[in-house]
């Protein structure tokens, strides 16, 4: 399976106006926790270190070890911090 | 198969990230969403960890899949070490920061999640340039690589040491958030981004030259740097916003570089996020992106005309107890005074003695007000100030004039009126809280020291104006006291 660039450059601009559309109807009230949010989600790039880090070898290994913990503190506190800051958001009593 | 199936499973993760940012859109359903997005991940992670089988290390290594990706993502034993290692050391770290950060410092937490994203991405290409031998990268397909890596070392290294600057600055560690200007700044940045762009074109030309990798990192970690220190204080939210796409264009870079779908859609997402509140935050402060990252505004102080400060009258906590025991509507205008004085608990017990005389109470909300997109918001539903009387500018404008009392507490450029008629003042065109058109104006701040702007605000020498001058906390803590006794 073999991605050519046209395509994955096709993606790239769709997945660009999507998140265009998406985001302009967020509130200014959840744009802290959007960014922490859309933060976490780019701690995607975890897929790439898990890769590197599990394909062994100390030097690549070396650098997949830290791009793990990087992605992992990036993605789990990401999660957590925003979900932290949405359970305070509360509605009138 | 397995192949097919991880990646039609890292759609459906990038499908989740979709629904995820969706459900942002109320308070309702965000949470929810944040949820769905956690799920997406741990699709991800979990596809990406389970699906490492024999047939497919051996489509990989004939090149049947990843034509410009890693050679060989087979987990071997030493290779769960590391995973196990990482994983466990980052989710550790990640929920010690996320469960024991104050909202105040919410600021300089999403700068530093920013920032390990960046360095993840980073990280990553060194791994899969080093993976591959010089041979290796000598062929077409090491030219698409070298470029696809140099783009993601360049958006990854800046990301990072931005991120780590901007989280410096708002901590308050280093230049206490004043913008570092030097002589030719410009033209140096300008040059270091230059030499960057060169790198990679040069790499890509001659893909063997797997070195190139290193300079280019550290060119990079010095444009970051160099791009962020001009930058003051108020101007944060556009550098984090900015700073929040580079972190998503990273992943995007990294998808590339991987020949993988799923990140390239989850990175274009955030990269779109952040784009969408850098224009925010630019048109509330009316200038270019250009201009914030530039000009280092924030350095200069205007002339101010001394003898008009001391004509200025100071009303203490009694006089203002007054006003408000009497208006039957109050506004509050929060600013990163607010923050800086941790008041926003001290400002709902006013709002709940308020409103338990029957007084209607609102919340204005200057977009760039604090030191990031919706900063204010985050801090005052920490207070449990319920989200609807969180009103943003458009929505409070026009219930001013209706209004008998505003206070304003560390707030100052954006309730300046002379962004509306005052052609000549760094503001003017700046959307502003129209607060000097509510019958009183009550103004809590410390001194009558100039705004970030460095401009002075006939506001507070107006007749209907009651200058309070101290710490937003202690000030509101004086007013609650006099409330009480009233």
């Amino acid at each position: 399976m073999v991605l050519p660039l046209v395509l994955a450059i096709t993606i790239l601009v769709l997945a660009m106006l999507l998140g265009l559309e998406i985001i302009t109807k967020v509130p200014t009230q959840l744009h802290t926790p959007l960014m922490s949010g859309s933060n976490a989600i780019s701690g995607i790039t975890i897929i790439g270190a898990l890769l590197a880090a599990g394909a062994g070898g100390w030097l690549g290994g070396s650098f997949g070890v830290l791009a793990v913990t990087a992605a992992m503190v990036n993605v789990v506190g990401g999660y957590l911090v925003t979900d932290r800051m949405l359970r305070m958001f509360k509605t009138k009593r | 198969m397995s192949e097919q199936i991880a990646i039609y499973a890292y759609v459906l993760a990038a499908v989740l990230f979709v629904f995820a940012l969706k459900a942002m859109a109320s308070p309702k359903t965000a949470r929810r969403g944040n949820l769905i997005g956690a799920v997406g991940m741990l699709i991800a992670i979990g596809v990406t960890l389970l699906a490492q089988r024999p047939e497919m290390i051996r489509d990989i290594v004939h090149g049947n899949w990843i034509p410009t990706g890693l050679t060989v993502p087979a987990i071997t034993s030493t290779g769960w070490v590391f995973v196990i290692i990482g994983i466990v050391a980052g989710s550790l770290i990640g929920a010690f920061l996320a469960l024991t950060v104050k909202m105040t410092g919410m600021p300089q937490m999403v700068a530093m999640f920013n920032g390990f994203g960046g360095l993840a991405s980073g990280l990553v290409v060194f791994a899969v340039v080093f993976r591959r031998s010089a041979a290796d990268m000598a062929t077409e397909a090491g030219q698409t690589l070298a470029v696809t890596v140099g783009v993601s070392t360049l958006i990854g290294w800046v990301t990072f040491t931005g991120s780590v600057i901007a989280f410096a600055k708002l901590q308050g560690v280093v230049f206490s958030g004043k913008p570092v200007t030097f002589p030719l700044q410009k033209i140096a940045n300008f040059l270091v981004l230059l030499a960057c762009v060169g790198a990679i074109v040069v790499w890509g030309f001659a893909p063997e030259m797997r070195w190139i990798i290193i300079p280019l990192a550290l060119l990079a970690s010095a444009f970051g740097v160099m791009f962020v220190i001009p930058i003051g204080g108020a101007d944060m939210p556009v550098v984090i916003s900015l700073l929040n796409s580079y972190s998503g264009l990273a992943a995007c870079a990294t998808g590339f570089v991987l020949n993988n779908p799923g990140l390239i859609i989850a990175g274009s997402l955030v990269g779109a996020s952040g784009i969408v509140l850098t224009r925010l935050m630019c048109h509330a402060m009316n200038r270019s992106l250009a201009n914030v990252l530039f000009a280092a505004v924030g350095s200069k102080v205007a002339d101010i005309d001394t003898e008009r400060q001391k004509s200025v009258k100071r009303y203490t906590g009694q006089d203002g107890a007054m006003i408000l025991a009497n208006a039957d509507s109050v506004i509050f205008v929060p600013g990163y005074g607010l923050a800086v004085a941790q008041a926003q608990h001290i400002l709902k017990e006013l709002a709940d003695l308020l409103e338990s005389r029957g007084t209607t109470v609102k919340y204005g909300i200057h977009p760039v007000a604090g030191r990031m997109p919706g900063h204010m918001n985050v801090l005052l539903a920490e207070a449990d100030v319920p989200y609807e009387q969180l009103c943003d500018l458009e929505t409070i404008n026009p219930e001013f004039e209706n209004t008998d009392a505003v206070v304003t507490i560390g707030a100052n450029d954006v309730i300046n009126p002379a962004a509306r008629s005052d052609r000549d003042s760094p503001i003017y065109g700046m959307p502003i809280l129209d607060v000097d058109k509510a019958r009183t104006v009550m103004i809590i701040k410390r001194s009558l020291s100039p705004g970030f702007a460095g401009i002075d605000n006939d506001l507070f020498y107006n007749a209907k104006t009651l200058m309070l001058f101290g710490d937003g906390k202690a000030m509101l803590t004086d007013l609650v006291a006099a409330m009480k006794e009233a």
